[in-house]
C-alpha cells in the first residue's frame, strides 16, 4: 500500500462516472406516499449503500432501479431514473431485459429448487447468452468463480442448490445474478441472514465485484455500509436526507438526523 | 453546521453512562495534572522539597488514569463501535489523555528540579516561572471545561492564549541569560529554572493540543490553521559577542 492509499483509502482516484441518474423520484403505494423527491447520482464501479430505519423507503427506492415495484398493485413511481442516459420507465422498455442489466440479490438466499448448475445457467439460457454447451459451461464456471463458490461446489454441480449452507446459497444467488453479465447489482440486505464468516466472504466478494459492476446495497448494519461502500445515502421517513462519501457520513455527517441515527439516538 | 447539540440520549442508556464516565475520567485526570503543576510551582516558590517529593510520587496516579482511560476507550470501540460525534469524542478523549499524561510528566520534572534548586540560594527569577505557571494552570482548567461543555469559543481562547505563554517564556529566557552572565555562580540554578520554564511552556503547547481535539469533536474536521508560534528562543543569540548557541530544544524529559 502506498502512502497516498493509506491516507485516503476510500476516496476516488478519478472522478467517478455516473451510472444512474435519479431525479425527483416519488413512490406511492395507493394513497400512501413512500418516497419523496429523491435526487441522486450513482457512480459506476462503486458500492453505494442505502441506510436508514425500517420503513424509511430505502428498499422501495432500491426496487425502483430495476422496476421490481411494477409487480406491486397500486404502486406508482414518478420522476425519472436514467441508466446510462436512458429512462428505465419509458414505455416500450422491456422490464425483463432491464433486469438482466440490473440484477438483484435478496435478503434471504432464494436458490431455485434445481441443481447448482441449473441455478446459474437459468439466466444465460432464457436470455440466450450461450450458443453451445461449452459456452454455457464456461459461463457457469466463471460466475461461480467470481462469486467465490467454485472450489466449494465444482464436484457437486448437479446436487440441489438448496442443499448448500446459507452463506453458500447467497453466493450461489450472486453467481446467478452475475451470470447474465449485468451492469448493476442491487443487494437488499444480502447478509442479514448470514453468520459473520459468511458475511465477511460476501463483503470480500462485493469489493471484488465492484471492479466490473456498479453495486447498490441496502443494509441495516452500519458497520457493513462503512466497510463496503464508497458512497452512503441516508433515508428517513421517505426522504433522502443526506448522501456523500461514506467516510464523511460516518465520521462527521452534516445532518442532525443522520448523526442521531448512526449514533443510535433515534427514540 | 454545528453538530454538538446531540442532547438526545442514546437508545441504549448504558452507552450514555459510559460516555459520561469517559468525560468524567478525563476531567479527573486533567484536574489531577493541573494540581500537580500547581504544587510543583508552589514547591519552587516556597522552596518546599517535601511538596516537590509528593508531586513526584503522585505522578503515578496520572499515569494510572491514562491506563484506565486507554482500557475504557478500547472497550467502547470494541463494544459500541461508535459513529460520528461519539466516535470523535472517544477518539479525541484517548488523545487528550495522552496529552494530559505528558503534562503530568512535565509537572513532575519541574518538581524534580525544585528539589535541586532548593539547595541553591533563592533567585529572583522564580517569579517569572510562577507567572507562567499560573497562566498555564488556568489554561488547563479552561480547556477541560471547554472539553466537557463542548465549548468551541472557550477552547479557541485557550489555543490563542498560548501565545502569551510563549512570550513570557522568551522574556524569561533572556532574563535568565543575563542573570547567569552577571554571576556565573548562578548558572546551575539558572539552568534548572530555564528547563522549568521550558517545561511549563511545553505544557502550554499540550493544552493547545487538547483545544484542537475539542475543535475536532465539535466540528468533525481538524483545525488546519497554524497556531501563533511565539517561542523564538531557538533563534536567539546571546547578548555577548561572539554569539553562543543557546540549544533550547532539550529539557523535555521527565
Amino acid at each position: 500500500m502506498t502512502l497516498a492509499e493509506a491516507q485516503a483509502p476510500a476516496t476516488r482516484a478519478v472522478p467517478a462516472r455516473v451510472k444512474i441518474v435519479v431525479r425527483d423520484v416519488t413512490v406511492h403505494y395507493g394513497e400512501k406516499q413512500a418516497l419523496f423527491d429523491v435526487n441522486l447520482d450513482i457512480a459506476a464501479n462503486e458500492v453505494t449503500s442505502f441506510i436508514g430505519p425500517s420503513g424509511c423507503g430505502k428498499s422501495t427506492f432500491l426496487r425502483c432501479m430495476n422496476r421490481m415495484n411494477d409487480v406491486i398493485d397500486g404502486c406508482r413511481v414518478g420522476g425519472e431514473i436514467k441508466l446510462d442516459g436512458v429512462d428505465i420507465y419509458r414505455s416500450g422498455l422491456d422490464p425483463v431485459l432491464l433486469r438482466a442489466r440490473v440484477g438483484m440479490v435478496f435478503q434471504k438466499p432464494n436458490p431455485f429448487p434445481k441443481s447448482i448448475f441449473d441455478n446459474v445457467a437459468y439466466g444465460p439460457r432464457i436470455h440466450g447468452l450461450a450458443s453451445t454447451k461449452d459456452e454455457l459451461n464456461a459461463i457457469v464456471q466463471q460466475s461461480l468463480e467470481r462469486a467465490g463458490l467454485w472450489n466449494e461446489v465444482k464436484d457437486r454441480l448437479l446436487s440441489p442448490g438448496t442443499g448448500l449452507s446459507g452463506g453458500q446459497q447467497q453466493r450461489l444467488c450472486i453467481a446467478r445474478a452475475i451470470a447474465v453479465s449485468p451492469e448493476v447489482v442491487l443487494m437488499d440486505e444480502p447478509c442479514s441472514a448470514l453468520d459473520p464468516i459468511a458475511t465477511a466472504r460476501i463483503e470480500e466478494l462485493i469489493d471484488e465485484l465492484r471492479r466490473d459492476y456498479t453495486i447498490i446495497i441496502v443494509t441495516h448494519s452500519m458497520q457493513q455500509a462503512a466497510r463496503v461502500s464508497q458512497t452512503t445515502a441516508f433515508f428517513h421517513l421517505g426522504y433522502l436526507v443526506e448522501h456523500g462519501e461514506t467516510e464523511k457520513i460516518f465520521t462527521s455527517p452534516d445532518d442532525q438526523r443522520t448523526q442521531d441515527y448512526i449514533t443510535g439516538r433515534f427514540g | 453546521m454545528e453538530k454538538t447539540n446531540s442532547d438526545a440520549e442514546h437508545i441504549v442508556k448504558s452507552y450514555d453512562d459510559e460516555l459520561q464516565r469517559l468525560g468524567a475520567l478525563i476531567v479527573r485526570m486533567g484536574g489531577l495534572a493541573e494540581s500537580q503543576l500547581a504544587s510543583a510551582i508552589q514547591s519552587v516558590v516556597q522552596r518546599n522539597s517535601d511538596l516537590a517529593q509528593q508531586v513526584i510520587e503522585a505522578d503515578l496516579q496520572v499515569d494510572n488514569l491514562e491506563d484506565s482511560i486507554g482500557n475504557f476507550t478500547t472497550r467502547l470501540f470494541a463494544l459500541r463501535q461508535p459513529m460520528a460525534v461519539d466516535l470523535r469524542f472517544i477518539l479525541a478523549s484517548l488523545k487528550i489523555s495522552a496529552d494530559i499524561e505528558r503534562i503530568g510528566d512535565y509537572a513532575k520534572n519541574v518538581a524534580k528540579r525544585a528539589i535541586v534548586l532548593n539547595q541553591h540560594p533563592q533567585a529572583e527569577v522564580v517569579h517569572g516561572v510562577r507567572r507562567m505557571g499560573t497562566i498555564v494552570q488556568g489554561m488547563i482548567k479552561e480547556v477541560l471545561d471547554a472539553y466537557i461543555e463542548r465549548d468551541l469559543p472557550m477552547a479557541m481562547a485557550v489555543w490563542q492564549r498560548d501565545h502569551e505563554v510563549d512570550q513570557l517564556y522568551n522574556s524569561l529566557f533572556r532574563e535568565l541569560l543575563t542573570y547567569m552572565m552577571e554571576d556565573p555562580r548562578t548558572i546551575t540554578a539558572g539552568t534548572h529554572l530555564m528547563f522549568m520554564a521550558k517545561n511549563i511552556e511545553r505544557i502550554g503547547d499540550l493544552t493547545t493540543n487538547v483545544a484542537e481535539n475539542v475543535y475536532y469533536i465539535v466540528k468533525g474536521t481538524h483545525l488546519d490553521a497554524a497556531r501563533p508560534k511565539g517561542d523564538d528562543t531557538s533563534l536567539l543569540l546571546g547578548p555577548e559577542t561572539p554569539p553562543v548557541s543557546t540549544g533550547t530544544e532539550v529539557g523535555s524529559s521527565s
